[in-house]
């Protein structure tokens, strides 16, 4: 489904992805973990387009991403993202941020696009907020909107960059529940979450990955059993000893 | 003949002193519509990937806050008819004048609004698959305008005052009809201080209006 091939990407000078090759199949949930800085948003971002790569391929369902003839609001239509910071559209309302793009993009009439965002309210269980504005909702609230208006396109797959990072503590699972559910129904996955319970609980791979490179690729029982290197065994003691 | 102020000159002149407002208004609105619409698109182009419309952008933006708006305002008055041919009338010389002259200041306000919107509102937008165009128009302008407001309306202000400039090309906006009575009547207090009033109340009453937009719109 996500093939990156020996991806390279510079900043300027600086080198943040080094060399970079992993994939997700269909139906596949891969956990990217790693320290700060590491260059694991940039990867995920490098995805679906957001961000340019110089270097090496990555193509989603067959469609080269890198490639210039590349139809990128077309290929993104089909992929749902969640940002940390949730990135909802704060001018128009919960229903509005999860219908604008069924309309605009997909084509849907408006009372089609309701009922979708409605059955979408629903399951992520903010069926009383559709009138809202973002900015009356809690920080956990919009990132369950933010699914909503992923999963409201039928994505093929859902990439998820750090969900859970800007919330607080106690919100932090409200977002959890809804991504397992669909990693439950074989929805293919790729996300960037320090959270590994949650990868404990879904994952099928892990990505470890520091310096712009990706350290460890493993299933996920390799990769919480004994056959991982130093630096990750450094960065997984730093991040489960409390 | 001047002594003591004449209330009775202002009433009398009303209706002539209407007709030079409906000048200053139309042309106002006018000139602030078509400066918006030129501005944002001048500032799409400033910020354009594609180097021409940057390079477009920029010197249309440089060039003209350059120019004294005066200078703009004869020049399209003799210009404008040598270039179509035939006159084309005061007003829409310088209603040409002030669209072009007032593009380069929106462009700049309106540049930096969109700047005003973070880059993760755009990346969301194109997640969803919405293309450049849709973007602009359903996410980043309408946040940008939002952020934009007060100093639109100090732009909108100055240039409702400049519109007095028109003076110079004989059209009769309402300081040249005052002007008028106050010569002709010599009554220059009384017409002078009515002329001010009138400036500094409906610049007030534009304020609270958008003071009053501003707080349905927030974000």
């Amino acid at each position: 489904m996500i093939e990156i091939q020996n991806v390279s990407k510079w900043y300027g000078d600086f080198h943040v992805l080094k060399d970079c090759s992993s994939r997700v199949d269909k139906g596949e949930v891969v956990v990217v973990c790693g320290p700060s800085g590491s260059g694991k948003s940039t990867l995920i971002k490098c995805v679906n387009g957001l961000e340019p790569f110089q270097e090496g391929t990555i193509s989603v369902d067959g469609t080269s991403v890198g490639d210039p003839a590349t139809n990128l609001p077309e290929l993104r239509s089909h992929i749902g993202m969640v940002f940390q910071n949730f990135e909802l559209f704060p001018h128009i309302s919960v229903n509005d941020n999860i219908g604008l793009a069924q309309i605009k993009v997909l084509g849907r009439s408006q009372d089609e696009a309701n009922a979708r965002s409605m059955e979408l309210l629903e399951r992520v269980g903010l069926a009383d907020q559709a009138d809202k504005y973002p900015a009356q909702l809690s920080g956990g609230q919009q990132q369950r909107v933010a699914i909503a208006r992923a999963l409201a396109m039928d994505p093929i797959a859902m990439l998820f960059d750090e969900p859970t990072s800007a919330l607080d503590p106690e919100m932090i699972n409200e977002v959890l529940d809804v991504m397992v559910e669909l990693a439950q129904e074989g929805m293919t996955m790729m996300v960037v979450t320090h959270e590994m319970g949650f990868a404990g609980k879904v994952a099928h791979r892990v990505i470890f990955m520091d310096e712009g490179r990706i350290e460890e690729d493993a299933t996920k029982d390799d990769f919480f059993g004994t056959t991982r290197g130093d630096r990750a065994q450094l960065f997984l003691s730093k991040i489960l000893s409390h | 003949m001047t002594s003591g102020f004449d209330w009775q000159v202002i009433v009398k002149n009303l209706p002539f002193l209407w007709t030079g407002m409906q000048t200053t208004l139309l042309l106002t609105v006018l000139a602030i519509s078509g400066g918006i619409v030129g501005g944002t698109i001048l500032a799409l182009c400033r910020l354009s990937k594609f180097s021409v419309l940057s390079w477009f952008g920029g010197s249309y933006v440089n060039f003209f806050r350059s120019m004294p708006l005066i200078l703009v305002i004869f020049w399209f008055y003799f210009l404008v008819p040598i270039v179509l041919g035939r006159p084309v009338g005061g007003f829409y010389s310088v209603l040409i004048a002030f669209i072009l002259f007032e593009a380069a200041y929106y462009c700049e306000i309106i540049r930096a609004g969109i700047a005003s919107v973070g880059r993760g509102q755009v990346y969301a937008a194109q997640a969803v698959g919405l293309n450049y165009f849709q973007i602009m128009r359903y996410i980043i302008l309408p946040q940008a305008f939002r952020n934009m407001v007060p100093i639109l309306l100090t732009q909108g202000i100055i240039l409702f005052q400049d519109t007095s400039l028109v003076y110079v090309v004989g059209l009769h906006d309402f300081l040249v009809t005052a002007d008028i009575v106050a010569n002709r009547d010599v009554r220059l207090i009384e017409m002078y201080s009515t002329v001010a009033v009138v400036y500094f109340v409906m610049c007030l009453l534009g304020s609270l209006g958008v003071r009053r937009l501003q707080r349905k719109y927030a974000l």
